[in-house]
């Protein structure tokens, strides 16, 4: 089972730190951990700092070695923010490009198959030969999903994947997810601004907020009224539901107005 | 049932497969079509053959009568084959250029290139200036690719810079056709009469000027960059889909960028410093290709090759029926043929197509 470590980690871009001291030793195969915070906190500078796509302090250690910057590995995937593109490409191209780096010219049966899987366990197998230009912002996040899930990775960094889907494809993804992280043994980093989908799906929580991972840990035992004023300004209560979840109810900014 | 329904309901494996034997009989066809116009290039000129004369003097050159077999071998082989190569050559160039910057306006038109080798060009015919001292048989050519070089690198060294992105790029190259353009006209205007005719015509671009040794020279770069380019095919694909995404991908961006851009300077000077200025198929043959075939680069690459020289090779057919016994500057003829056909690709097509 992977295990990915992170030890005083840090990103600066040119003299701007926007992140500094994340120690986190026991992240193992088989969770999925929830990444929240304010809007730069750091969050994407973190995934791209674990995925070998930033350079900074501090050591990211995966499965006994060292992550080396300006490297990204195959069994580390990281989905970034959801941009839109504009190539002439179908989804189905563009999930195959995903399998293809550093791979031979033509492409097998087997690589296909594993796309077609891909489709069916995102329920997208209609958008399969439409053009990446065609797509709403929510397929187009879909999309990106198949591209990281298709690697089978066993580190998977997601960017806020959620953030255009429908209250139906939400669950449905982050339920899909969960699933393939308990059977793949896959270790799952999630960043997500729903706080009550990331305390519903999320086996722990990592809190980011001044450039600092400020709590980590069970998300019942962390996401406290105190905290979320801390890290949000928000008056908030943290009620739980009848299955034990906790659940967020925003009151209020707790910032006045000066 | 509609098409759309049916293809989807088989397996998406099926229908990539059917996908890929289609862009293949594309290709075929397109390569169809750039032999058909070959062939009738070889027809045209002074005087007129028939196709059966020239296969059998292509097949056959030491049983075809003296006067075919040196009109054929020695005068419009090396023209057709300069048509097929240079356009090819410019497209794939355009076509690399569009990709790893991500602009459907990159051109070595538009970059400044054919400019730059314009002035070198023009600095050669207009005070017999050589950049490299020998080779005195070769100074235009040799000046008009020392400037194209030039100018690419500052666009790559350009680009480099922190903060610099696509669209700067682009701007910068439109700059640099600006300026090459007016140190063109002030050489124009230092000019003796006869000198200017000659700047003039180089940069109306000709074809004229080729000879097996030029085509030699134009066809071992585009044999020497493509073996980088199609090994590169799937990098490149991938880049399309935007810088963050093919990093983590685990693609370094950075030196594709900086490798093809190397691969395309080489690419798009060489023919332009023996032909001219040919402006617009370095822009469009990526387009057409774009829009019958995709962006998959194994597919895209050649296409843009064969929609290049396929361009070029048929604005040298028309550039000798026009007028019997005149043969028209071929960049002329390229933008009055190729303006409207894409036109009317543009705006037929119903897929977007960048």
């Amino acid at each position: 089972m992977v295990q990915l470590s992170l030890s005083g980690v840090g990103v600066a871009y040119g003299k701007r730190r926007v992140l500094s001291g994340v120690d986190a030793e026991d992240l193992r195969g088989g969770e999925v951990v929830a990444l929240i915070g304010a809007n730069a906190a750091g969050k994407s500078s973190l995934f791209r700092r674990i995925a070998g796509l930033a350079a900074g302090d501090g050591t990211v250690t995966l499965g006994g070695t060292s992550r080396v910057a300006g490297r990204a590995t195959p069994h580390c995937c990281y989905l970034p923010q959801d941009t839109a593109v504009n190539a002439v490409l179908t989804v189905y191209e563009s999930i195959l490009l995903a399998l293809k780096q550093g791979g031979a010219w033509s492409v097998s049966d087997e690589e296909l198959r594993r796309i077609d899987g891909v489709l069916r366990d995102l329920e997208i197998e209609d958008l399969a030969f439409r053009g990446l230009g065609e797509l709403s912002g929510g397929q187009r996040q879909l999309v990106s999903i198949a591209q990281t899930l298709v690697r089978e990775p066993d580190v998977l960094l997601l960017d806020e994947p959620t953030s255009a889907l429908d209250l139906h494809r939400q669950f449905e993804v982050l339920s899909l997810v969960r699933r393939l992280a308990r059977e793949r043994g896959m270790l799952v980093l999630i960043s997500i601004h729903d706080l009550n989908q990331a305390l519903r799906f999320a086996d722990r929580v990592m809190v980011l907020a001044h450039a600092r991972l400020v709590a980590m840990g069970d998300p019942r035992a962390i996401v406290t009224p105190a905290l979320l004023n801390e890290v949000y300004g928000v008056r908030a209560r943290v009620e739980t539901l009848a299955g034990g979840e906790p659940y967020v109810l925003v009151e209020g900014s707790s910032r006045q107005a000066a | 049932m509609s098409a759309a329904v049916a293809a989807t309901a088989r397996p998406a494996l099926l229908a990539y497969r059917a996908l890929t034997l289609r862009r293949r009989l594309i290709l075929l066809a397109m390569f169809g079509l750039l032999l058909a116009s070959f062939v009738v290039d070889l027809m045209l000129g002074p005087a007129r053959y028939d196709a059966g004369q020239v296969l059998r003097t292509l097949m056959n050159p030491s049983e075809a009568p003296a006067a075919l077999r040196v009109v054929i071998w020695d005068i419009r082989l090396p023209v057709a084959l300069m048509a097929v190569v240079t356009g090819a050559a410019l497209a794939i160039a355009g076509a690399q250029m569009q990709t790893i910057l991500n602009n459907p306006l990159a051109s070595p038109f538009t970059l400044g290139i054919s400019a730059a080798a314009s002035f070198g060009a023009a600095l050669a015919l207009v005070f017999g200036v050589a950049l490299v001292p020998f080779a005195i048989d070769y100074i235009v050519p040799i000046n008009a690719f020392i400037m194209a070089m030039g100018a690419a690198m500052l666009i790559h060294v350009l680009s480099q810079q922190r903060g610099v992105t696509t669209e700067t790029v682009i701007l910068l190259g439109i700059a640099l056709v600006f300026t090459f353009n007016a140190l063109l006209s002030l050489l124009q205007f230092f000019a003796s009469e006869q000198a200017l005719g000659a700047v003039v015509f180089w940069t109306m671009g000709s074809l004229t000027k080729a000879n097996w040794h030029k085509l030699g020279i134009t066809t071992a770069v585009l044999l020497f960059t493509l073996p980088f380019f199609l090994r590169r095919a799937w990098a490149l694909t991938t880049l399309r889909l935007g810088d963050d995404k093919a990093a983590s991908f685990g693609i370094d961006v950075r030196r594709l960028r900086l490798e093809i851009m190397l691969l395309v300077s080489l690419l798009a000077a060489v023919p332009v410093s023996f032909v001219g200025t040919i402006g617009f198929i370095g822009l469009v043959g990526p387009h057409i290709a774009r829009m019958v075939i995709g962006e998959d680069q194994r597919f895209f690459l050649p296409a843009s090759a064969l929609a290049g020289a396929a361009i070029l090779s048929a604005s040298s057919v028309v550039s000798k029926s026009l007028i019997p016994g005149l043969i028209f500057p071929i960049s002329i003829v390229t933008a009055l043929i190729g303006v409207p056909f894409f036109f009317s690709l543009i705006m037929t097509s119903r897929k977007r197509s960048w």
